[in-house]
């Protein structure tokens, strides 16, 4: 599991641009919306695809999102248990 | 009619000319057949928040837009008008690429946001919270003069007191590769210094964003006075002088009366014969200024040129390495520029002292 979100912080410091931002600086709980990373809509609709390409998940509620999304510990926890690949 | 000013200029190139105080005083030299922009600390100028998405292009577009509205004085503009040839083109690659990779499946927003033409001045307008006119002109190698057309034209009759003019274009990996490929680019390395003696055919590829504020209101501060553009998108070089001629007659002048020519040579050999029906022609005994062995070439390289006039026109002074001639006249007070690209997209752009 911590390489799961390891792998997750590796991800989304990459993929979202996050150049400020190092692995260390993210903690397991932190929000990733809002007053924590600060992440947006766009982000959202970043991480939907990569779930989906990287772990095989579809999510076909976007309301699904705002709860998966909520830190890096309840994404880990979600993706191991419904990854497909 | 209102008479049109440059008020302020904002440039990133491959030159160090992010800073308005300095003019060409230390050249950098490169020895390639592609050339970066020498980027300034884009959190100098971008917060960390916006920038993140921004691609090379935006962030070039956005500093030097902010630059030239700094040195104007002005937090928000009446239009902001650009050209670019080909936009974002690193994200239009990036967008196609993942479609391809991925077999049209998994295409992330962001690349697909910045891969059209117009995120430039998008992205201006959102910074500055410009809600006035906003218009991007693609047009190869005219698209920075129809922007600025555009903008002299609202200027002259009023519609405007302060518009933001720009040509901005990045450089793309797998666009560069296909301009390699058909020979558009050099096959060879070349120093720079060498550039405009190249006895072969293709450019050297680069990259840049020049942007303006215009105005009809004269400021002490002001560079220049714009006094007209004109495009062609065929023009055979039999009738380049003839039409030069004419474009002059229409403000009234010679070609006696130009002081400076500054032509968009590129050192093509296939192609500069087009700059050679004016500087060995009716300009053979004017100062000649070239710039592109400094900026490379791209579609808009003709706003690095046009950020030369200016600067020319305002300091009254050639630096040595744009010089393509040794003849020098003191009281610069008309400066032409004539650009083309691979036989196409003609422009003379005419500047005063003032």
């Amino acid at each position: 599991m911590s390489d799961l979100k390891q792998e997750l912080k590796e991800k989304i410091i990459t993929q979202l641009n996050l150049e400020d931002i190092a692995i260390e600086e993210i903690a397991d709980n932190d929000p990733l919306f809002g007053d924590g990373l600060g992440l947006d809509s766009i982000d959202a609709l970043e991480l939907i695809v990569m779930l989906d390409k990287d772990y095989g998940i579809k999510l076909t509620d976007p309301k699904e999102g705002k709860k998966i999304f909520e830190s890096i510990e309840v994404m880990a926890n979600y993706i191991a248990e419904h990854r497909t690949k | 009619m209102e008479k049109v000013y440059i008020n302020s200029i904002g440039s990133i190139s491959a030159q160090k000319t992010f800073d308005n105080n300095d003019f060409l005083e230390e050249i950098v030299t490169y020895q390639d057949n592609i050339i970066p922009v020498i980027e300034p600390n884009y959190k100098d100028f971008i917060p960390p928040a916006a920038a993140r998405r921004m691609a090379k292009g935006i962030k070039m577009g956005v500093v030097a837009s902010k630059i030239a509205l700094e040195e104007a004085n002005l937090t928000d503009i009446d239009a902001i008008i650009t050209g670019t040839g080909m936009g974002c083109v690193r994200d239009s690659e990036k967008f196609v690429t993942a479609i391809l990779d991925n077999n049209e499946q998994f295409l992330t927003p962001t690349s697909f946001i910045q891969s059209t033409h117009n995120t430039v001045a998008g992205q201006i307008a959102l910074g500055i919270g410009c809600k006035g006119y906003n218009f991007t002109y693609v047009h190869s190698s005219v698209s920075f003069e129809s922007a600025l057309l555009d903008a002299f034209m609202q200027l002259e009759l009023k519609e405007a007191e302060n518009i933001l003019v720009g040509g901005v274009d990045e450089s793309g990996d797998h666009t560069n590769a296909i301009h390699k490929l058909i020979q558009h680019i050099k096959p060879e390395k070349i120093n720079s210094k060498e550039l405009l003696h190249s006895k072969t055919g293709g450019a050297v590829f680069g990259e840049g964003a020049n942007f303006f504020v215009l105005s009809n209101k004269k400021q002490d501060y002001s560079y220049a006075q714009l006094l007209g553009i004109k495009t062609y998108n065929t023009l055979a070089k039999s009738d380049l002088v003839a039409n030069l001629e004419v474009f002059l007659k229409e403000k009234n002048l010679t070609f006696g009366d130009i002081d400076v020519l500054i032509s968009g040579n590129n050192g093509d050999i296939d192609y500069d014969n087009y700059y050679s029906e004016l500087t060995n022609g009716p300009f053979k005994d004017t100062q000649q200024v070239a710039y592109k062995h400094l900026s490379g070439e791209f579609n808009t390289a003709s706003a690095f040129g046009f950020w030369l006039g200016a600067k020319i026109l305002r300091t009254q002074h050639i630096p040595s390495p744009v010089a393509l001639n040794p003849i020098k006249i003191k009281g610069l007070e008309n400066v032409l520029l004539y650009n083309q690209y691979r036989g196409k997209n003609h422009s003379f752009t005419l500047l005063r002292r003032c």
